[in-house]
C-alpha cells in the first residue's frame, strides 16, 4: 500500500470528506444535522440530566428495550432512504447512468443491507426481547442488567460507526456479505470495508452477550410454577434465538476478524495468492448467516403467536407443536448454510444434501402456519393493527416460502443465483416475516410500555401501504430475476426491464407512505394520549403475565411475583374469578443502581473501531483501555443496588 | 434475614456461573472455527517455511509445562479461597500470574523470531492461520492475567466474600479452558510437525 499513514491521524485526511458526489454530500449533511439537531433540542429543553440518569446510564431492561427500539426505528428510516434511492436509480438507469455514480450505488446497497440486518432488525428484536421477556416470565429484571446495558451500548457504537462512515470517509462497496477477494485490500483499498467490518464486529460482541443474558434469564429467572411448557411462545422463540446467537455469532467474529487481519496486517486467509482460501470465507460467513435469519425470524414468529391468540380470543392452537417446531427450526438452521453458494462448485451430492436439508425446514415452518390458522378458526377475531400485520404476514409469507423451496433446488438455483429473484425471495421473508412481526409487536406492546394506545386508524393505514407497497416493490423482482436480471445493477441495457423497475419504484413510494403513516401514528398518539390512555393494564384482553401489571409497569416490574399454575395463567385467573397467588414479598426490594459502565464501553468500542478503520492506533488503544478500565472499575463497585419500597396498597405508579 | 440474603447471593452466583459456561461455549465455537480454518490451510505453505522448519521442541515443552503447572496453581488458589485462606489464595494467584506471564514471554519471543526470519503471518496462508490461532489463545491468556491481577488487588483491598470467591472460581474455569485449548494447539498444530 502506498497510503500515507501519520502517527496522529492515521490515514485520515481532508479527502475523507464526502465531496465526491452531491448525493453523498447531502446525505452527510442530513446525518450531521440530525445529530446536531438532537443535541440542540436536548440542550434547549435542559434535559441532559434527565436523559443521562433516566436513560443513558439506566440498567432497567425496560428502558434499555425502548432505547434499542428507538435505535432500530431511526435506522429503519436510514435503511429505507438507501432502498428508495436504489429503486429510483434503477427506474432511471436504462441505457443511462441514472443519478448515482457507480461507486456510490455500490456503497448504498452495501449500507442498506448492513443497516437493515444489523442495525434495524437486530436492535428491534433485542429491544422487544428486553422489554417483554422479563415481564412474561415474572422476573424483576434480566439476569445481568449491567451486561445488558453494555450490549446495548456496543450495538449503539456499531451503529455510530455505520452512520459516521457517511460523513468521514466512505462505506464498503462489497455488499452486506463482504465477499473476498473483492473485499480484500488488493481490490478494495481504503476504509469502506473496514467500516463494515468494525461496525458489525463491535455490535456483534454486544449481541453475543445479549444471547448469553437471555438464555440465563429465561432458564433461571422464571416465576415459581412457570415450567418450560408453560412459557409464552414469544419467550420460547426468544430462548431459541438467544441460543442460536451464542453458537452462531462466533462464526461472524471469526470471518470478519480474519478479513480484518488480511486487510490490516497483510495476512492471507482469503487472498488470491500466497495460500489464501476465499471459499473458507463463504463457509464461515454463512455458518453465521443462515442461523442469523432464524435469529431474526423466530421472535417474529413468537409475536405472531401471541397476537393471533389474543386477537382471536382463543387459546393458541397446538402450543406443543409450535414449541417443537421452533426448536427443530433452530437446530436445522445450522445444517443448511451451503445453500447460499450452491454455485461455488461443491459436488452435486453435497449440493443435494444441503438442498434437501433446506427443504426440510419448510416442514416445521408449515406446521406453524397451520397452528396459527387453526387458532383463528372460529375465533372472535378483532382486526386491530397488530392482527392486520399478522394476517398480512400469513398471506405473503407463503409466497416467500415457496420461492425459498424453489431456490433450494440446486439446478434451479444455478439459474436464479445472484438474480433479483433471490432479492425478491429474501425481502419476502424479511419484510412480511421479520419486519411485520416486529411492527405488530411494537403496536401490540406499546400501550404496555407507555400507558396509552397507538392510534389504530393510522396503524391500519400504515399496514395497507406496507402491504401493497411490498407487493408492488418485490413481485416485479421475481419476474425480473426469471428474465435474468442480476442483483446489484447500477445500470442496464435491457429495455424490457425498465417498466417493471418503475413499478418497483412506485411500490417503494407506497412503502414510504407506510413509514410516513407510522410517524404520523406516533405523533397523533402522543398528542391525544389522554384519550388513548390505557387504565386497565390489560387493553387487549391479553393472556400472558405482562398484562397482569399496570401500564407502564413499575421499575421493579411485579409488586408481588405471581405463582403460575397453568399456561396462560393470567387469562385463566381473569375468567375464573380466582386471582393468581403470589410469592410473599419482603417489605423492600432491591433494584440495580444506574451504571456508567455501559456508556463507557460503548465509547471505548467506538474508539477501537474508529481507530482501527483509520489506523489511528493510539485511539484504538485508548478505546480499549477505557473499555477494560470500565470493566475493572466495575469490579470494585460495592453498592450496586438500591432499595425501593413498593406501595403494595396502591395499584398505580 | 441473613439466611434470606445468603440465598439470594447463592442464586446470583449460580446464574453468573451458568452465564459463564455459556460464554465458554461460545468461545469454544470461536476456537473450533479457527482450528478448522487452520486445518484447511495447514498445507498452504505458498513456498514458505512450514512448522517443521520453524518449531523448537524445547520452547514448546517449556511453554506447555508452564501453562499446565499454572492450571494446578490456580486450582490451589481456588482451593485455598474456598477454605477461607485468602492470603494463601493470593499467593497462589501470584504464582499463577508468573507462570502465565512466562508462557506469554516465550510465546511472544517465538513469534517475533519467526517474523524476523521472514516467516511472519503475511508469508503464507498457513502462517496466517498459525499466528491467528496461537495469537488468539495468547490474547485470552493476557485477558486472564489482567483478571487475575485484578483479583489479587481485590483480595488485599476488599473484604473477602462470596462475590470474590465466585469471581475466582470463574477465573479458574477460564484458565482450565485455556489449558484445554492449548492442548488442542499442542496436539494439532505442533505435535504433527515433530512426528
Ligand atoms: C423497506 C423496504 C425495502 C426496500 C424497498 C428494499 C430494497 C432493496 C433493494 C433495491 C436492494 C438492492 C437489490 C439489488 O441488489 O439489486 C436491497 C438489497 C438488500 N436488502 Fe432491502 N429493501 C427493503 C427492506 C429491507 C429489509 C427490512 C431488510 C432486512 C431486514 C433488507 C435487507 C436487504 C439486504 C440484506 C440486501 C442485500 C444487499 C446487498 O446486495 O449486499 N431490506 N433492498
Ligand atoms: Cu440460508
Amino acid at each position: 500500500m502506498t497510503e500515507h499513514v501519520s502517527l496522529l491521524l492515521g490515514r485520515l485526511g481532508p479527502d475523507a470528506l464526502p465531496f465526491y458526489s452531491w448525493v453523498a454530500f447531502s446525505g452527510a449533511l442530513v446525518t450531521l444535522a440530525g445529530g446536531v439537531g438532537f443535541l440542540a433540542v436536548v440542550t434547549w429543553l435542559g434535559q441532559w440530566r434527565a436523559l443521562w440518569t433516566g436513560w443513558l446510564t439506566s440498567v432497567d431492561h425496560k428502558r434499555i428495550g425502548i432505547m434499542y427500539i428507538v435505535l432500530a426505528l431511526v435506522m429503519l428510516v436510514r435503511g429505507f432512504v438507501d432502498a428508495i434511492m436504489m429503486r429510483l436509480q434503477q427506474a432511471l438507469s436504462y441505457n443511462s447512468d441514472g443519478y448515482l455514480p457507480p461507486e456510490h450505488f455500490e456503497q448504498i446497497f452495501s449500507s442498506h443491507g448492513t443497516i437493515m440486518i444489523f442495525f434495524m432488525a437486530m436492535p428491534f428484536m433485542t429491544g422487544l426481547l428486553n422489554y417483554i421477556i422479563p415481564l412474561q416470565i415474572g422476573a424483576r429484571d434480566v439476569a445481568f442488567p449491567v451486561l445488558n446495558a453494555i450490549s446495548f451500548w456496543l450495538t449503539a457504537a456499531g451503529a455510530g460507526l455505520m452512520l459516521i462512515s457517511l460523513v468521514i470517509g466512505r462505506f464498503s462497496t462489497a455488499g452486506w456479505t463482504g465477499y473476498p477477494p473483492y473485499s480484500g485490500v488488493e481490490f478494495t483499498p481504503g476504509v469502506g470495508v473496514d467500516y463494515w467490518i468494525w461496525s458489525i464486529m463491535v455490535s456483534g460482541v454486544g449481541t453475543t452477550m445479549t444471547g448469553i443474558n437471555f438464555v440465563v434469564t429465561i432458564l433461571r429467572k422464571r416465576a415459581p410454577g412457570m415450567l418450560l411448557m408453560r412459557m409464552p411462545m414469544f419467550t420460547w422463540t426468544g430462548l431459541c434465538s438467544s441460543i442460536l446467537i451464542i453458537f452462531a455469532f462466533p462464526a461472524l467474529t471469526v470471518a470478519t476478524g480474519m478479513l480484518a487481519l488480511d486487510r490490516t496486517l497483510g495476512m492471507h486467509f482469503f487472498t488470491n495468492d500466497a495460500g489464501g482460501n476465499m471459499m473458507n470465507y463463504m463457509n464461515l460467513f454463512w455458518i453465521w448467516g443462515h442461523p442469523e435469519v432464524y435469529i431474526l425470524i423466530l421472535p417474529a414468529f413468537g409475536i405472531f403467536s401471541e397476537v393471533v391468540a389474543t386477537f382471536s380470543s382463543k387459546r393458541l392452537f397446538g402450543y406443543p407443536s409450535l414449541v417443537y417446531a421452533t426448536a427443530v427450526i433452530a437446530i436445522l438452521s445450522f445444517t443448511v448454510w451451503l445453500h447460499h453458494f450452491f454455485t461455488m462448485g461443491a459436488s452435486a451430492n453435497v449440493n443435494a444434501v444441503f438442498g434437501i436439508a433446506t427443504m426440510v425446514i419448510a416442514v416445521p415452518t408449515g406446521v406453524k402456519v397451520f397452528d396459527w390458522l387453526f387458532t383463528m378458526f372460529r375465533g372472535r377475531i378483532r382486526f386491530e393493527p397488530p392482527m392486520l400485520y399478522t394476517i398480512g404476514f400469513m398471506c405473503l409469507f407463503v409466497i416467500g416460502g415457496m420461492s425459498g423451496v424453489l431456490l433450494a433446488i440446486p439446478p434451479i438455483n444455478y439459474s436464479t443465483h445472484n438474480t433479483t429473484f433471490l432479492v425478491a425471495h429474501f425481502h419476502n421473508m424479511v419484510i412480511p416475516g421479520v419486519l411485520f412481526g416486529y411492527l405488530a409487536g411494537y403496536m401490540y406492546w406499546f400501550p404496555k410500555a407507555f400507558g396509552f394506545h397507538l392510534d389504530p386508524t393510522w396503524g391500519a393505514r400504515s399496514f395497507w401501504f406496507w402491504l401493497i407497497g411490498f407487493l408492488l416493490a418485490f413481485m416485479p423482482l421475481y419476474l425480473l430475476g426469471l428474465m435474468g436480471m442480476p442483483r446489484r445493477m447500477e445500470t442496464y441495457g435491457n429495455a424490457e426491464w425498465q417498466p417493471l423497475l418503475i413499478v418497483a419504484f412506485i411500490g417503494a413510494c407506497l412503502i414510504l407512505m407506510g413509514i410516513v403513516c407510522l410517524v404520523i401514528q406516533l405523533w397523533v398518539s402522543i398528542k391525544y394520549r389522554r384519550a388513548l390512555r390505557d387504565t386497565t393494564g390489560d387493553p387487549w384482553d391479553g393472556r400472558t403475565l405482562e398484562w397482569s401489571m399496570p401500564s407502564p409497569p413499575p421499575e421493579w416490574n411485579f409488586d408481588a411475583v405471581p405463582v403460575v399454575t397453568t399456561r396462560d395463567a393470567f387469562h385463566e385467573a381473569k375468567y375464573s374469578g380466582t386471582p393468581m397467588k403470589s410469592v410473599p414479598q419482603p417489605g423492600t426490594l432491591h433494584v440495580p443502581r444506574n451504571s456508567v459502565v455501559g456508556p463507557c464501553m460503548g465509547f471505548g468500542g467506538f474508539c477501537v473501531g474508529f481507530g482501527a478503520v483509520w489506523f489511528i492506533w493510539w485511539l484504538a488503544l485508548a478505546g480499549l483501555a477505557v473499555a477494560v478500565g470500565a470493566l475493572i472499575g466495575r469490579a470494585f463497585v460495592q453498592n450496586t443496588e438500591r432499595e425501593v419500597a413498593p406501595d403494595l396498597g396502591a395499584k398505580t405508579t | 434475614m441473613i439466611a434470606a440474603s445468603d440465598a439470594v447471593e447463592e442464586q446470583i452466583d449460580s446464574e453468573t456461573e451458568f452465564g459463564f459456561w455459556l460464554y465458554l461455549m461460545s468461545d469454544a465455537v470461536l476456537f473450533s472455527l479457527i482450528f478448522a480454518t487452520f486445518a484447511v490451510m495447514s498445507t498452504n505453505l505458498a513456498g514458505g517455511p512450514g512448522g517443521a522448519d520453524l518449531f523448537d521442541i524445547k520452547n514448546l515443552a517449556v511453554q506447555t509445562g508452564l501453562l499446565l503447572i499454572s492450571s494446578l496453581t490456580i486450582a490451589l488458589a481456588h482451593h485455598a479461597a474456598v477454605g477461607g485462606h485468602v492470603a494463601r489464595a493470593a499467593v497462589w494467584l501470584v504464582v499463577t500470574c508468573i507462570l502465565g506471564a512466562g508462557f506469554l514471554v516465550l510465546e511472544v519471543r517465538e513469534l517475533t523470531e519467526f517474523v524476523v526470519k521472514g516467516a511472519g503471518p503475511d508469508r503464507s496462508g498457513y502462517l496466517s492461520a498459525f499466528f491467528t490461532l496461537v495469537g488468539t489463545h495468547g490474547l485470552h491468556v493476557t485477558a486472564g492475567l489482567i483478571w487475575a491481577l485484578t483479583l489479587i488487588v481485590q483480595t488485599t483491598l476488599t473484604q473477602p466474600g462470596p462475590r470474590l470467591l465466585s469471581r475466582l472460581s470463574r477465573l479458574t474455569l477460564f484458565w482450565h479452558f485455556l489449558d484445554i485449548v492449548w492442548i488442542g494447539v499442542f496436539s494439532l498444530v505442533y505435535l504433527p510437525e515433530f512426528l
